[in-house]
């Protein structure tokens, strides 16, 4: 008797593979259809939880299968390709499930992290606010300390599965006062249905359509103090921070994902389609564009790999993090452009995929902070590393 | 219970465009992306679907292939089958149905099964002869196009598919049971499941360990010999019925034509 023993690589492998042949049967067949109907796909989330999905990055030790995040991009690349939205779902599960094992205590990551893995209670991220987005350090929601309490009061925008999730990483400020802001922030664990936490609307959307955008409100939600990220108070901008990185390695993981369907319709389509006596796959004019689409994708993707090869050896990567998702957001948005400029008129139709795959490319530009924050952020790294 | 559900690798029906060789006239399986048979995929999950419905049962995978089947059997194990048995040994190349089911029944000989679920054909092949060789080599008898499958005491109670309907057929146990096709939905390995199918135990045998004269298999014991192979015959155009009023009928009848009402 012997075992089939194998690298964990080929176990890696196996699993995108599986991943992928998932997505093939059983999201693309749908997608266009939930898509268009805005509807949450209630049953796909069910297949996806049985699948794993939802543990796959949570340590073992808590329930999960303990994937690297080399590995998760993959998974996330699959999801996209088959349906962006899908991938929105898990990326803020899988933010919240990472704070709490990056920055919980050990009695949070033993409450909270099986729940996760289950995928039965996902997780949603509350940072921004109608009037902080870009700029984090201006929220105003309060946590204010009550006895063995907190009372958490204020509103949170912009809330990726807002309604679906089980459990909300919120920032707040716990301390007003201090200078600069950034120092008087914490992040709280609250659970979806405590009393004064409200959905009080969600947002009709351009693209990205069946998962939730919420505002939250917030009216005097009683939360124990051991619901505190980490147990002290003052480090949630941190730790918000470092869950962004996570993010923003996942965002560009949905753009190359997009963009690869994206380029894969294309390149199908125009060897399908003829214009003056040839497939227009034959015309120079179209081969520019489908290798400029195919070498811009894996350019992407090589820098993905990277900043997620930098997170999973436990560094600071929030410079390949940014380059990554900066290149490969702005990338999705032309090649996707491009994509559909390919397919002519039908592009521009709801008969065709192309046209989701467009509309869905923008968020990208905005989602887990903007191109120009990006710029912002490896720009303040660059004079960093290069200080004469 | 032991459920054991033959099982092979095969082109993967959904990327290869299948080529025979003009010289060996038989399928070319080299240099293309191999897979588990989809249709066995959907075999090993009423196979499991059973296991769990009777309790304290193991389903077991067996099949005869080169080496690199233990891709397809690791795939079976990742879909939640309990063991792989595989047989691969040089002299079992260009083995016929025959020098299969006498290879597979040598392995369930061993075993002592009280099920064996195939798939009715395979997606390369499509003789559908093994699962009755299997079946003559054990002197079981064998239920054959099954869409529901149950156990009451030592009785496999099956629903056959039928051109109009099923019929329910039942026999005494230990039997082979075909699938039929599409009866059963593919269960997704979970990722779970793919990670643990290493820990799972997998035997791999050669002819020797079951005690098979190599001139009964393979090339050499082959009895099916393709005589010719020639190309399909081009679709002839559809017929297109004009409506004068009798359309209905006219389609009627073209579908009763081939057994379609
Ligand atoms: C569909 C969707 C889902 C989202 N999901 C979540 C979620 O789950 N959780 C969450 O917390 N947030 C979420 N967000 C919020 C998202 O992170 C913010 O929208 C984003 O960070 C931009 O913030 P803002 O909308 O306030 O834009 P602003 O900050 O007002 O920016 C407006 C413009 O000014 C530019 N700008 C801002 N500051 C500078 C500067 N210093 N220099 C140069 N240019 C600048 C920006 O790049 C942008 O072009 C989501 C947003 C969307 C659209």
């Amino acid at each position: 008797m012997e075992n089939l023993e194998t690298p964990f690589d080929a176990d890696k492998q196996l699993i995108i593979a599986e991943v992928r042949r998932f997505v093939d049967r059983e999201v693309i067949p749908v997608a266009h259809q939930l898509e268009h109907d805005d509807n949450y796909p209630i049953e796909l989330i069910e297949k996806l939880k049985q699948l794993g999905i939802f543990s796959a990055t949570i340590p073992e030790a808590y329930g999960g299968l303990g994937f690297d995040f080399t590995t998760y991009v993959q998974v996330v690349e699959e999801l996209s390709r088959g349906w962006m939205s899908l991938a929105g779902i898990v990326n803020t599960h899988v933010l919240v499930a990472y704070m709490i094992a990056a920055q919980g205590t050990e009695e949070q990551r033993q409450r909270f992290l099986p729940l996760l893995a289950e995928g039965d209670k996902r997780g949603g991220l509350c940072i921004s606010e109608a009037n902080a987005g870009s700029d984090v350090q201006a929220i105003t929601m309060t946590a204010v300390r009550d006895g063995e309490d907190y009372i958490i009061n204020g509103a949170k925008l912009w809330v990726t599965n807002g309604v679906h999730a089980g459990i909300f990483a919120v920032l707040v400020r716990t301390d007003p006062n201090a200078q600069p802001a950034h120092r008087g922030m914490s992040v709280f664990l609250v659970e979806k249905g405590t009393p004064g936490l409200t959905v009080s609307r969600t947002f009709e959307k351009l693209g990205y359509k069946g998962v939730e955008t919420a505002e939250l409100v917030f009216d005097a939600v009683r939360v124990p103090a051991v619901q505190l990220l980490g147990g002290s108070e003052g480090a949630g901008f941190k730790h918000a921070m470092s869950g962004l990185e996570v993010g923003r390695i996942n965002v560009a993981a949905r753009a190359v994902g997009l963009a690869q369907a994206a380029f894969n319709d294309a390149i199908r389509y125009a060897q399908q389609r003829a214009t003056f006596g040839k497939p227009i796959a034959q015309h120079q004019a179209i081969q520019l564009k489908l290798a400029d689409m195919a070498t811009k994708i894996e350019a992407a993707r090589l820098l993905l790999q990277k900043a997620a090869r930098k997170k999973d050896r436990g560094e600071r990567c929030d410079l390949e993090a940014g380059m990554a998702k900066l290149f490969a957001s702005e990338m999705c948005q032309e090649v996707t452009l491009d994509a559909l400029r390919i397919h002519g008129g039908f592009g521009y139709t709801k008969e065709f995929n192309v046209e989701r795959y467009y509309r869905d490319a923008p968020f990208m530009l905005v989602g887990e902070g903007t191109s120009e924050i990006q710029r912002l952020v490896i720009a303040r790294q660059l004079l960093e590393q290069y200080k004469i | 219970m032991k459920i054991y559900v033959c099982v092979k690798q095969i082109p993967d029906p959904n990327t290869v465009v299948s080529k025979l060789d003009p010289n060996t006239k038989r399928l070319v399986r080299s240099g293309v992306s191999l897979v588990l048979d989809p249709g066995d995929e959907s075999t090993i999950s009423a196979a499991i679907k059973l296991r769990d419905t009777v309790g304290n049962s193991e389903v077991v995978a067996v099949s005869m292939g080169p080496a690199s089947a233990q891709e397809a059997m690791r795939r079976a194990l990742a879909m939640g089958v309990d063991r792989a048995i595989l047989v691969t040994d040089p002299a079992l190349a260009g083995s016929d149905a025959l020098g299969t089911a006498r290879v597979l029944a040598a392995i369930l000989q061993k075993e002592s099964p009280d099920l064996v679920f195939c798939s009715t054909e395979s997606t390369d092949g499509y003789t559908g002869m093994v699962p009755g060789g299997i079946a003559e080599f054990l002197n079981l008898p064998q239920l054959t196009f099954a869409r529901e499958i149950n156990v009451e005491g030592a009785k496999a109670i099956i629903k056959r598919v039928t051109l109009t309907g099923y019929q329910t057929v039942e026999c005494p146990l230990p039997a082979v049971v075909t699938i039929a096709s599409g009866s059963f939905e593919a269960i997704y390995p979970t990722m779970k499941g793919i990670m643990s199918a290493k820990k799972k135990p997998f035997t791999q045998l050669t002819l020797a360990d079951l005690a098979i004269d190599p001139s009964q298999v393979g090339e050499a014991g082959a009895r099916e010999h393709v005589a010719t192979i020639g190309k399909a015959e081009a679709r002839a155009a559809g017929q297109i019925i004009k409506d004068d009023g009798n359309s209905a009928q006219a389609i009627a009848d073209f579908l009763q034509r081939y057994q379609l009402l």
